[in-house]
């Protein structure tokens, strides 16, 4: 790299330089640049071949350059993925990319090859060939038929991503905003989410997703802000939404993009089957984390909204949630919302429940320095 | 612009309504109705938002490539956007940051694109090579400069407003676009954004309406529509583009400017914010998406379209050979000017719309890869047996060649909704725009310029600094762009500020060091063109009447035409404009304006049944005189 630096620097200096002398070789040669009315200013001048031949030198330096660069980069592409339907869309990304390399290869040859090939010379014949019908149809209807190839693969992945979410998937409420992810779960006793209402959100009263206490599935919801959990092999339906400007949950190992937008949930469902640990096996990096980034500009610190996610096998998925405290418990405060037909029921929450912690556990939170942040 | 002072309006008794007094110096090159002088202020406009446009991408590449620089050198002319920390090194403010992103997009893509590119040549052009006097209204003309002045001005201010100017990207989204307290850029310098831009669209509409008007209109005699230079009809589709699809914009803006100021819920709807939540219910932001897009996608072809019709024009006259395919240029072009309208949500495959909506646009997106590939192999099969003079603007056509055959394959992925979903908001898009309708526009633009500057100015530009420019700008463009695709595919979301936060995008930091030194390279580079442009104005060597030996109209006018073009009457059309090295004619071209009874020994068979046909041509009466 620092090479290639110190190539392009020298480059630029010599480029410097030419530009500086032919500068004063034009202002010298001006006075006696008037010539005659009818000459042939747009004839071709000495730098023609030159310039033929650069072209076509361009060309054959950038296809050992494209070749050299894929070679040393590839490594780094496509981050290795980790859900079922992203290893089907990395497929077929990589055949319309070879599709499209092989067309950017044949197409820029022949482009660089004519300049090369066609050069002016003086005694050469031009070919007035005006236009050849057969010839706009075969090269109309090849980029037809591979489009069309490609328009039908793609159709078909895309249907089967977008389609409904199987009824057994885990469902995970999460929410941008400026500038932080938080996910809600339903929580373990009755795995219902609590509705929720933007205005009853409320930062300061430790309500920040807007939970409406006065539906009892929301008694055993709980919220994580700093890490998601969510089970290997198992379908997870995350149910997107921001509270303030445009977000979008963008988790590059899972090939998972989707909008948040307030005031219209969205959703996308997937199903990641390499845990945590698995990756890090794999790419041989203990310390490696899947995370959650943010792909709509929404703002001043649009580029440090992070959520790690932490993919379990569904037994320690099951205990981490086990683990977890309810939004009651960890604020008691919200008792106050709760109407009070319900009081009775949701006090179960608000006192602090001994949760028998397992080493496993720990460890598993340990995982992404978890620690609940939710202000 | 003092070079235009040779222009002299030529009077000529023949034409006695033609006589005009002497125009003072304010209506002669300030508030001037001239078509040339019009479009020789919108180059000149186009080309200082461009230094500027670019000048900023290379503080935020910095930014990118160096996220670790002291950046305390730029404090004397951004001020308080750096930030000094307790070590006295200098830091970009991440608003800034965003702002100067907005900017750069806005610029480039509006200012320089879209005013620099199709305001200057469709201006210049469509009344020399149509053999018109000058464009049916030149006060709408002059209005619609001067509007898109004003608005240039309102954009230039938004820079200096304390809070920044806007700050929500190009495509500002509400609700960050709508709501202040969301971000200090939809503060003042997002209301003057949309002032400039409301403003701007006035201008657009009216250049557009005038250029559609004067094409159908003023043709000269014999100047049927198949005889129009592919330039021509390049820009009557990129207006009639523009008149379509602009004012779906102005109507975006303006709810999005109710939105902001007057409490209304067309974007907006269960808003937290601040502690806060918002009354605002029922809006939708990404009717805001829709609205914009469909200007949105259709502005991309507005930007392009008229740079593929000036490459037509040089790559045929350079080649010394006949476009290939004539009419299947106009038709792609027509195609992807239909087709242009209905893709804009291609843009949006995963904000959360329809699903099934989004299978129709990829079909719709991935057809309109049919045109524009037929384009690209006619502009290649035109170089086949040819014989080639590189002048800088034919080496500029073939870069705008290469530039839209290899950012317009990287479309056919992003237009592929299933893998659009890992790539969406990340450099691959970014890479590929900036290749496909970026770069080439530009490149399209350097050519027209190089090409069209000694009708312009009655001088030739300097070659070798030329090919001088072309060389690094070439190289340099690959070497940004190239590269960017590499980092999009590593999954690096735009807009970014820095990517340290995550382990995910901590790769390739040498990749972006490096495409920033490619990209400072390549913006000093254009140096070499501003010299060359303004030391040719005054002192370039003195142009000939057609010095490319080209065929079209313009070549016909005297070096510097006069406000009415044609001294005396003007040429008749006999013939198209692509009758270069024709077998048996004794010169490499024959001009629109020569008859075919006048080149019997190079008339195809079927052409000599058009030589009956002129004096027919010749009897059509034209009122073709100029209405000041």
């Amino acid at each position: 790299m620092t090479l290639l630096i110190a190539i392009l620097s020298i480059l630029f200096i010599v480029l410097t330089f030419l530009v500086v002398s032919k500068t004063q070789a034009i202002l010298k040669g001006l006075t006696k640049s008037e010539g005659e009315e009818s000459e042939y200013l747009g004839a071709p001048d000495k730098f023609n071949s030159a310039n033929g031949v650069g072209l076509f030198a361009f060309w054959i330096i950038s296809i050992v350059g494209i070749v050299w660069s894929f070679i040393i980069y590839k490594k780094d592409f496509l981050p290795e993925a980790s859900s079922i339907h992203g290893r089907e869309t990395d497929y077929w990304f990589w055949v319309s990319m070879i599709v499209i390399m092989i067309g950017f290869f044949i197409v820029n040859t022949f482009l660089f090859l004519f300049s090369y090939l066609y050069r002016y010379k003086k005694n050469r014949k031009v070919t007035f060939y005006t236009h050849n019908n057969n010839l706009e149809i075969i090269w109309t209807t090849v980029p037809a038929i591979v489009m069309a190839g490609l328009v039908f693969s793609g159709l078909r992945v895309w249907t089967k991503i977008t389609s409904e979410a199987p009824a057994n998937a885990e469902q995970i409420d999460i929410m941008g905003k400026q500038f932080g992810w938080t996910v809600r779960y339903a929580g373990v006793d009755d795995n219902q989410f609590g509705k929720y209402n933007y205005k009853l959100m409320d930062d300061a009263g430790g309500n920040p997703m807007g939970v409406d206490f006065s539906d009892p599935n929301s008694f055993d919801d709980f919220a994580n802000a700093s890490e998601m959990h969510i089970p290997k092999g198992k379908p997870v339906l995350l149910k997107i939404r921001a509270r303030d400007v445009l977000h979008s949950v963008f988790i590059p190992h899972m090939r998972v993009k989707m909008d948040a937008v307030p005031g219209m949930p969205t959703k996308f469902w997937f199903v990641a089957d390499k845990s945590t640990a698995d990756m890090r096996t794999e790419l041989g990096k203990p310390d490696f984390n899947y995370e959650i980034a943010c792909t709509e500009i929404c703002g001043r610190s649009h580029f440090g909204m992070k959520l790690l996610l932490v993919v379990d096998e569904p037994a320690d998925y099951e205990k981490w949630k086990k683990s977890q405290k309810p939004l009651l418990t960890e604020n008691p405060d919200l008792l106050s919302k709760v109407p009070d037909n319900l009081k009775a029921k949701a006090q179960k929450y608000s006192e602090p429940v001994s949760v028998e912690v397992t080493p496993e556990v720990v460890a598993t939170n340990v995982l992404g320095n978890s620690s609940k942040v939710l202000k | 612009m003092s070079a235009v002072s040779q222009v002299e309006v030529h009077e000529h008794s023949e034409h006695a309504h033609e006589e005009h007094h002497e125009l003072g110096f304010i209506r002669k090159y300030i508030f001037s109705e001239d078509h040339k002088v019009i479009a020789k202020q919108y180059l000149i406009s186009g080309i200082v938002w461009a230094v500027l446009g670019a000048l900023m991408s290379l503080v935020f590449r910095l930014q990118l490539g160096f996220p670790e620089m002291d950046m305390a050198w730029m404090k004397p002319f951004l001020g308080d956007w750096i930030s000094l920390d307790d070590k006295g090194l200098g830091k970009l403010d991440p608003n800034f940051y965003l702002a100067l992103v907005t900017m750069h997009g806005t610029i480039m893509v509006f200012f320089v694109l879209t005013a620099g590119l199709s305001g200057t040549f469709s201006n210049f052009l469509i009344p020399l090579q149509i053999g018109a006097r000058d464009m049916a209204s030149g006060f709408m003309n002059m209005l619609s400069y001067w509007i898109f002045f004003i608005s240039s001005v309102i954009m230039f201010v938004s820079l200096f407003v304390k809070t920044g100017p806007a700050g929500g990207s190009w495509v500002i989204y509400p609700p960050l676009s709508a709501l202040k307290q969301a971000n200090p850029g939809s503060g003042d310098g997002m209301t003057l954004w949309l002032v400039s831009m409301a403003l701007f669209i006035v201008s657009s509409l009216l250049g557009g309406i005038n250029y559609v008007t004067t094409v159908i209109n003023l043709r000269t005699k014999g100047m049927s529509m198949d005889k129009l230079p592919l330039t021509i009809w390049a820009f009557t589709f990129t207006a009639i583009l523009g008149i379509l699809s602009f004012p779906v914009l102005l109507s975006a803006a303006l709810l999005l400017i109710f939105d902001r100021s007057f409490g209304t819920s067309f974007y907006l709807s269960d808003i937290y914010i601040n502690g806060q939540a918002l009354p605002n219910q029922g809006g939708s932001p990404i009717l805001f998406q829709h609205l914009f897009w469909f200007l949105g996608h259709p502005e991309v072809y507005i930007v392009i379209l008229p740079a593929l019709g000036l490459t037509s024009e040089i790559i045929a006259t350079n080649s010394r050979k006949p476009i290939f395919g004539y009419k299947a240029m106009i038709f792609s072009m027509a195609g992807i000017m239909f087709l242009a309208f209905i893709v804009w949500a291609h843009h949006m495959f995963i904000t959360g719309m329809n699903p099934f909506l989004g299978s129709v646009f990829m079909l719709l997106t991935l057809i309109i890869a049919v045109p524009s590939a037929v384009k690209g192999f006619n502009y290649i099969t035109t170089l086949w047996k040819g014989n080639i003079i590189f002048t800088p603007a034919m080496l500029f056509a073939i870069g705008l060649v290469s530039f839209f055959i290899s950012g317009g394959l990287t479309g056919i992925i992003l237009g592929n909704s299933a893998l659009d979903i890992q790539l969406h908001d990340t450099y691959f898009v970014v890479a590929h725009f900036h290749l496909v309708m970026g770069s080439a526009a530009i490149f399209g633009m350097l050519a027209g310029v190089y090409h069209w500057f000694p009708k312009m100015f009655g001088r030739m530009m300097n070659n070798a600094l030329g090919y001088i420019h072309f060389w690094i700008t070439f190289i340099g463009v690959y070497l940004v762009f190239f590269p960017m695709h590499y980092i999009g595919i590593a999954g690096f979301p735009r807009r970014y500020y820095q990517w340290s936060g995550f382990e995910t995008f901590s790769t390739y930091m040498d990749l972006n060091a490096f495409i920033t030194i490619a990209a400072i390279i390549t913006v000093f580079a254009q140096a070499v063109f501003i010299f060359n442009f303004i030391y040719s104005i005054f002192w370039g060597k003195k142009a000939t009447q057609n010095p490319w030996k080209s065929n079209t109209l313009e070549w016909t006018t005297p070096i510097n035409p006069g406000h009415g073009n044609w001294p005396g009457e003007i040429p008749t059309v006999y013939r198209w404009p692509y009758d270069y090295s024709k077998p048996g004619a004794p010169d490499d071209f024959i001009p629109q304006n020569v008859p075919y009874s006048a080149t019997p020994e190079s008339n195809l068979p079927e052409e000599e049944e058009l030589v009956a046909k002129e004096k027919e041509i010749n009897s059509i009466k034209y009122d073709t005189s100029l209405h000041d």
